[in-house]
Formats: structure tokens, sequence, C-alpha cells
């Protein structure tokens, strides 16, 4: 554990996966330090998912090393052996992770869902839980619905939970897997308001995205995948204005 | 007339009878439902020991249950294990009902989103807590109906324990229509007896519905 690697959230290197022959990711490179937001662009398919699922470890890289907050995950290095399930959860507690479809607990109310991770993972005490929960669904906007389920509640208010309950474990990175794609267009902004919040207030974020604007306004950099290689990795102004190949400024075109 | 007053007569050998039926089922449903529960947590592993569980309980479910209990009483002293009639019901019970929530329970885990399970690893949650707080709860919900089902499958065959003559209502009632000629009265009354107890559970069911759709669970 090197001391560069302590100010960085998340570090990347030389990451591969493939599913069955096909090669989804092939030498991912990423440097995210504490503090930054990235975006990740590219079509559908190019292994954006994919790659993000490594970060945490629901999937499993074949070659490569991830770091989070300059621990290594998936391996215990000091033991020389692959990590085992508690020392996995104990490293994925410090990530967060927003879905495309909320993935909310069912059976839980809203606060429950933001409550249950820091009592049970954690050990928090359940006053304490109840109040940081009360507090993080203040800032998502969602204080008036938190004795609801979610079933009731809508796609935006459901993914504004989402946040909080990732929030709730003070995670070191939060990952978004495109979070505004399963939403209403009318319900896009209240999400992405929320997520600009947070960019402004510190957070670490990685996020898979399809909205451009958000993408270059509240990103230090923008990483493109194509067919599981990040074929442009650069400053947002440089990314939207003057990107370096053929390709992203094709993306670009179609997506205006 | 007279009939009616010797089952009145006959009323501790009743008493006794439902007390028995009472215990049998509470006592063995209760544990058959945390056995199949246990089953199911093991089965998540997906490894061998998860195959064998799965063996038994599709072998379990195969088997009539009087012939499980058949089996337990009548069968293993035959190899030096000899239990009393109590016991064998209650084991047979056991096990028989939790092969059968384990099955209902799996049935449901099968289906489940993947997303929810993956939320919770995101979070950080160990397989035992993610069961046990995420999966299992949404299961049992999910299956409310066909585990209220299974519990009044499972109050019918405690009656079979007569046979292996556990004193149950069953029992009970052979016992007074013998003694005083009475099988009309008799099985009128425990069949009463039955009733009541199904309508306890089917308004336990009801309150289970109302305690789902509350969180958006449909009916299974
Ligand atoms: N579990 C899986 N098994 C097999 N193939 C998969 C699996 N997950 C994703 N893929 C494949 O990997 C590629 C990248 O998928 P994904 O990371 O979901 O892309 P994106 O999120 O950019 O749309 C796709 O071709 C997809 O079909
Ligand atoms: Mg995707």
């Amino acid at each position: 554990m090197s001391d560069s690697n302590a100010a960085l959230a998340v570090s990347i290197k030389r990451m591969s996966k493939s599913f069955g022959d096909i090669e989804v990711l092939r030498d991912i490179d990423l440097e995210v330090k504490k503090g930054e937001v990235v975006s990740v662009l590219g079509s559908s398919g190019s292994g954006k998912s994919t790659m993000l699922r490594c970060i945490n470890w629901l999937e499993v890289p074949d070659r490569g090393s991830i770091h989070i907050a300059g621990e290594r995950i998936g391996v215990n290095e000091a033991a020389g052996r692959k990590m085992n399930n508690k020392e996995l959860a104990t490293l994925r507690a410090k990530t967060g992770m927003v879905f495309q479809g909320f993935n909310l607990w069912p059976h839980l109310t809203v606060i429950q869902n933001v409550m249950e991770a820091p009592i049970y993972v954690k050990g928090m005490a359940k006053d304490q839980a109840r109040a940081i929960a009360e507090q993080l669904l203040e800032k998502v906007g969602m204080s008036e619905r938190k004795d609801a389920y979610p079933f009731t509640l809508s796609g935006g208010q459901k993914q504004r939970v989402a946040i909080a309950r990732a929030l709730a474990m003070s995670p070191e990175v939060i990952l978004f897997d495109e979070p505004t794609s399963a939403l209403d267009p009318e319900r896009v902004g209240e999400v992405l308001q929320v997520m600009k919040n947070l960019s402004s207030e510190g957070y670490t974020m990685i996020v898979v995205t399809h909205e451009m604007e958000f993408a270059r306004a509240v990103s230090d950099q923008v990483v493109f995948l194509e067919k599981g290689l990040i074929i442009e990795k650069s400053a947002p102004d440089k990314f939207f204005s003057n990107p370096e190949t053929e390709r992203v400024r094709k993306f670009l075109e179609l997506s205006n | 007339m007279t009939e009616w007053t010797i089952l009145w007569e006959a009323r501790e050998t009743f008493i006794n009878g439902l007390i028995g039926t009472l215990v049998l089922f509470v006592l063995s449903t209760l544990c058959a439902f945390v056995l199949g529960c246990l089953a199911v947590y093991r089965l998540e592993a997906g490894d061998r020991f998860s195959w064998v569980i799965r063996t038994l309980i599709n072998l379990m479910r195969t088997l009539p249950f009087l012939i499980l209990a058949y089996l337990l009483y009548y069968g293993l002293p035959q190899l030096g294990v000899r239990m009393d009639a109590w016991t064998a019901g209650f084991i047979s019970l056991i096990i028989y009902h939790a092969a059968y929530f384990a099955e209902i329970l799996r049935g449901s885990r099968l289906v489940m989103p993947a997303g929810l399970v993956e939320a919770a690893l995101a979070h950080g949650f160990t397989p035992g807590r993610l069961f046990w707080r995420i999966i299992l709860p949404q299961l049992v919900i999910k299956t409310r109906p066909l585990l209220g089902n299974q519990l009044i499958i499972a109050l019918k065959d405690t009656a079979f324990l007569t046979i292996i003559t556990v004193q149950e209502l069953t029992a009970a009632a052979n016992s007074a229509q013998s003694t005083y000629f009475i099988p009309t009265q008799a099985f009128v009354l425990v069949i009463i007896l039955y009733w009541l107890i199904s309508i306890c559970l089917e308004l336990a069911l009801k309150w289970a519905g109302r305690f789902g759709a509350k969180r958006g669970f449909d009916y299974v």
C-alpha cells in the first residue's frame, strides 16, 4: 500500500475480463482521486457496467488489480490468497452502488432501506443509524416519504432513496450505473440535481451515464469505452469540444 | 340427545386430544419452518452439500406422509432405534413439512430479482446477513399463501399420527366412539374442532395477506 495509492479513491491497473470467449474489458487503467467525479460514456454493450461491477467485485476480473482507498479488493495480499466473503464484504462496504433499476428492498420502508446496512453491516446502533438516515433523506429530499414502502414511490423518488442508502455507509466512492436511464424524462432532473449536489460536497463518484450535459458540467474526467477498451480519457472540456478520436466525435454527434 | 350428553361425559378425552393436536401442530410446524429456512440458506452455497439437501427435499416430497411416520415408528426399531409415538410423530411431521417449506421458499428464490441481492452485496452484506435480513423476509412475504396452505396440510397430517398411537384429536374421537358407540357425534365434534383451528389459520393468513399487500407484494 504505497502513499500515492492512499490519495486515490480508486485505482484500476490493467484490468481485463472475459465472459466465455468474449473479452468484455481489456487492460483498463483508471485512477480516481478523492473528491473526483468520473463519467463513463460509451455505447450499449461496450463494457461500462462490467467495469463498474468489477470495482466492487460483483464481477471478478480475470487480470489486473483494483485498489479502493489504497486497499486491494479481491485479494488478501498479506495472506497471499483470495479474499474470503467477510473480507470482501468489509471492503465492499466502502463502496456505494446505485443501480439503473434502483433495487430498493421492497420489504423495508424508505428509512429502513437506508438504515439497514449501517446497522447490519457496520454494527451501528439503531438510534444513530436512524439519525443519519433522517439527515440523508433530508439531503435527497425524501424526508416526507420516509415511512413509505418503495413500491409506492416514483422512479425518481426510488433513485433518490437508493442514493441516500449508498451514502449511509460513508463510502470512499459511489458507483452509479446509468442512474437515470430507467426514469421518465421529467424525473431525470431531480436525480441529476442530487448527484450534482453530491459532487459539490466532495463525494467521489464514478458515473456511467448517457446524460452529456451532466457529464460535461460535473465531471473531472470523462472516460469513453469502446468494445472493452478505454479509447479516450480526458477532461470534459477537451472531451466534448475537441475529442481525439473519430469514434468519440461520431458518438457525440449522434447523441446531440 | 343422550349421545350428545355422552360426548359431554367424555369431554376430558376430547380436550386432551385437542391439546395434543395443538401442541403437535404448533411445535412441529415451527420447527419445520425453521429447518426449511436453514435448508434454503444452505442451498445458497451451491456446493455438493447443497446438492445432497436438494435430493433429500425431493425424496421427502415423493413420500406419502403416513409411510414416513410408519417408517420412523415401526421401521426404525428393526435397526435398533426405538422411539415413543410422540417423538416419532414430531420428527416425521418436522422433516416432512420442512421439505415442503424449503421447496416453496426455494421456488421463490429462483425467481427473485438478482439486483436485490447485488444491492445488498454492494453494501457489504456477508452471505449470512444477506440471507436472513434481505432474502428470506422477501421469500416469506412472497410465498405467504403457499406457506399458509402448507400449514393447513400439516394440521391435517397430524390426524394420521393416530395410526401410530399418538393421542391427538382423531385418536380421542376414535377412542370415544369405540367406548360409547357414538361414531357420528364423536367425528362431527372433531370435524368442528379441526375446522375451528383452520379458521384461526385462515385469519392469520388474511392478516399476512394484508401485511404483504401493504409492502406491494402480490399473491405469489
Ligand atoms: N454475466 C454476463 N455473461 C455473459 N456476458 C455478459 C455478462 N454481462 C455482460 N455481458 C456481455 O458483456 C458485454 C458488455 O456488457 P456491459 O458491461 O453490460 O455493457 P454496457 O453496460 O456498456 O452496456 C456485452 O456484450 C454483454 O452482452
Ligand atoms: Mg450497462
